[in-house]
Parts: C-alpha cells; sequence; structure tokens
C-alpha cells in the first residue's frame, strides 16, 4: 500500500514537472508535505538543500530521500522508478512525433504557456521556503522573525544577483555563517 | 583515434560515461547536457551536433527530470532499447547512492545541534538561489511582452500561492492555454490565405 502511494505520487511529479530543474519543486512539495506529510516543512527544505548541494536531477534526489525514509530501500527504488516512468514513456513517444512531423506548433505553443505558469509555481515554493527561513514555522509577526535567517537571505540574494557568485558556493557559506553565528550566540 | 575503431563495447563505454557525467555534474539539466554534448559529439562521435540540439530540445520539452529524459534520448540514440536502459541506469545510480547515504545518515545528524545550525543556514542560502532563479525567469516572461503569458503567470502565481489550487491543475490550465492559443493561430493564418 505504501509502496503503491509511493510509486503513484512519484509518477504524478515525473509526469508534471515540464522545464527542468526547479519546476519539480513545487510538485514535491505539493505531494510529499501537503498531502501526505511525510516530511515536515523543515526536512523538505533540508531535502531541497541537500539536492542543491549533490549531483543529479531534484526529482531523484528527492525519490530517493524520501522513499528510504518511509520505506527503506525498496521505497526508494519504487519511488524513483515512480519518477522516471513517464520520461521512459512519453520521451519516446514523443521523440517519434518530433521525427515524424519536426515542426511541432502545438507543443511549442503549449510550452510557451506553461513556461510563465511553471515561473510562478517554483517563485510560490521559493516563497514558502522563505517564509519558512524567516519565520521557522511561526505566526507571521514582526517579532518571531529570525534575523539571522533575514540577513543570509539579503546577504545571499545580494552576491547572487549583483555578481553572480556560484549557487553552491553561496549555500555553503550561508552552512558556515549559520553554525558560527549560531554558536557565538550560543 | 588511438584505439582500435570500431564499435568497441558501446554499452558499457555508455553506461560508464553516463555515471562519470551525472556523478559529478551539479546544477541541474542544462549543465549535464553540455557534458554530455563534450563527450558524445566531440569525444566519441556518436551523434552530430544539430542531433544533439534537437535532443536537447526534445529533452527540455518532455515532462521529468531533464538528465533523465537526455539520457533516454542519447542512450537509444547510440544502442537501441538497451543502449537507453544503460544510459539511464548510469544517470540515477550516482544520485540514487548518494542520496540513500545522506537519507541514512540524516535523522542521526540533523538532530545535532551544530548541524542543525549549518543546515539553518544554507536554508537561508537555498531561498535566495530559488529566488535569484524565478527573478531570472520571471524577467524572461517579462520580455515576451505577451498579455496573455502574463495572465497566465499572474494567475498561477495567486492560484497556488493564495488559494492553494492543487499545482497539477495549474499545469494542466496552463497547457490548455497552449491548445487554444495555437488552435486560434492557426485558423487566423487559415484565413488570410
Amino acid at each position: 500500500m505504501i509502496y503503491w502511494q509511493l510509486f503513484w505520487s512519484f509518477l504524478q511529479i515525473g509526469l508534471f514537472s515540464i522545464g527542468g530543474g526547479y519546476a519539480a519543486m513545487p510538485l514535491i512539495q505539493a505531494q510529499v508535505v501537503e498531502r501526505y506529510a511525510w516530511l515536515s516543512m523543515n526536512e523538505f527544505v533540508d531535502l531541497i538543500t541537500i539536492a542543491e548541494m549533490t549531483p543529479g536531477p531534484i526529482a531523484v534526489n528527492s525519490a530517493t530521500f524520501v522513499g528510504l525514509r518511509i520505506a527503506g530501500f525498496g521505497g526508494a527504488v519504487i519511488a524513483t522508478v515512480g519518477c522516471i516512468t513517464p520520461s521512459l514513456l512519453l520521451v519516446s513517444l514523443l521523440s517519434y512525433v518530433y521525427r515524424r512531423y519536426k515542426d511541432l506548433r502545438v507543443l511549442q505553443s503549449v510550452l510557451s504557456s506553461l513556461r510563465p505558469a511553471v515561473v510562478a509555481l517554483i517563485a510560490s515554493a521559493g516563497l514558502s521556503i522563505l517564509l519558512k527561513v524567516l519565520f521557522n514555522g511561526q505566526a507571521m509577526a514582526l517579532s518571531s522573525v529570525d534575523w539571522v535567517g533575514a540577513g543570509l537571505f539579503a546577504a545571499a540574494l545580494a552576491v547572487l544577483r549583483r555578481f553572480k557568485w556560484n549557487p553552491i558556493l553561496v549555500m555553503a557559506l550561508c552552512g558556515a555563517a549559520g553554525l558560527v553565528i549560531g554558536v557565538l550566540m550560543g | 583515434m588511438e584505439r582500435s575503431p570500431g564499435k568497441r563495447k558501446p554499452l558499457a563505454k555508455l553506461f560508464f560515461t553516463m555515471l562519470y557525467i551525472s556523478a559529478f555534474t551539479f546544477g541541474g539539466g542544462f549543465v549535464i547536457i553540455t557534458f554530455m554534448k563534450r563527450k558524445f559529439v566531440d569525444e566519441f562521435h556518436w551523434i552530430d551536433e544539430q542531433e544533439m540540439l534537437d535532443m536537447t530540445a526534445l529533452a527540455q520539452s518532455s515532462p521529468g527530470a531533464i538528465a533523465v529524459n537526455a539520457a533516454i534520448l542519447v542512450g537509444y540514440h547510440v544502442a537501441g532499447f538497451a543502449g537507453m536502459v544503460a544510459a539511464v541506469l548510469g544517470t540515477i545510480i550516482p544520485p540514487v547512492a548518494i542520496l540513500s547515504l545522506i537519507s541514512l545518515g540524516y535523522s542521526a545528524f540533523a538532530s545535532n545541534r551544530y548541524v542543525a545550525l549549518t543546515l539553518r543556514g544554507m536554508q537561508a542560502g537555498v531561498a535566495a538561489v530559488i529566488l535569484d532563479v524565478v527573478c531570472s525567469l520571471g524577467a524572461n516572461v517579462l520580455k515576451t511582452k505577451s498579455p496573455v503569458h502574463l495572465t497566465v503567470m499572474v494567475a498561477a502565481f495567486l492560484a497556488t500561492f493564495c488559494f492553494g489550487v492543487n499545482v497539477v491543475y495549474i499545469i494542466l490550465a496552463a497547457g490548455l492555454v497552449g491548445v487554444v492559443l495555437a488552435m486560434y493561430h492557426r485558423k487566423r493564418e487559415g484565413t488570410e490565405e
């Protein structure tokens, strides 16, 4: 039963994440945090952080992480298979269609309309992660702001946008700064 | 080439090349496609440049992880169905292995105070990384100056963030907008002729 739920959840994540990379993130959040509560929001943000720091697609990383925690190694394999099954079927189908017709006006039009929606979904997932960092699950009020997290976020965004620093380096520095500040503040 | 020419074990070579690329590629689908081009087009001459561009377009347009999609296309092109299996396995084994190790350690490590502090700092960083990407992607959408696309973006954001509409419905609705647009353009071209 749990195997079937894992497979079906990650199948949907694989099927509806179009545009790669971050596109899977809002879907993973919807299935894993909101629908089944397999991970808490804190664990989800840790998972995204870990996925960013390690090689491999976010969806495959998440499938392994969630599958293993929920149902052991078998769960990891089943969730991973679930998330690549739509690719296996649809990529071969699309490549056949592409070879046959070359010019895919409808597909291109669908993709160019999907892109703004996917950007909005990623923005929403990004904002919910930011809220988690700023308020750490507490009510949104000025008194509950985590100023260390807010400061690190602002500094990281500044160097990313202005100086185009490497994202992995930025995250590593944020981790180190968080550790040092946390220890100093006791 | 320094070694004997011809097809010497392309399956094993395909598998180990993908394993190598996947294990050392940080930073998402586009980076991995660049590495695949360097190996399969420039070094092995298994695929020509134009085919690689077509495969990139298909990998991006298909659902699922771009790296997995690209592995399916390249593997199938090089050695048929067996090639596809070899390339996909090579692509997913490194992340599955690495995340399995981390997942096993996570429960033990995350309760450690120093690890928790580091992870919290990194969470702030990851929020910045994602919103930085969103700014760049959003700017690209704004540049199209298409009122339909801007409406789709705003509506999708409100629907998911304010009203908690299921992500899948939002994607289906946006895809439907694309189908309607394509039909509209086709009809208009038809009447102009």
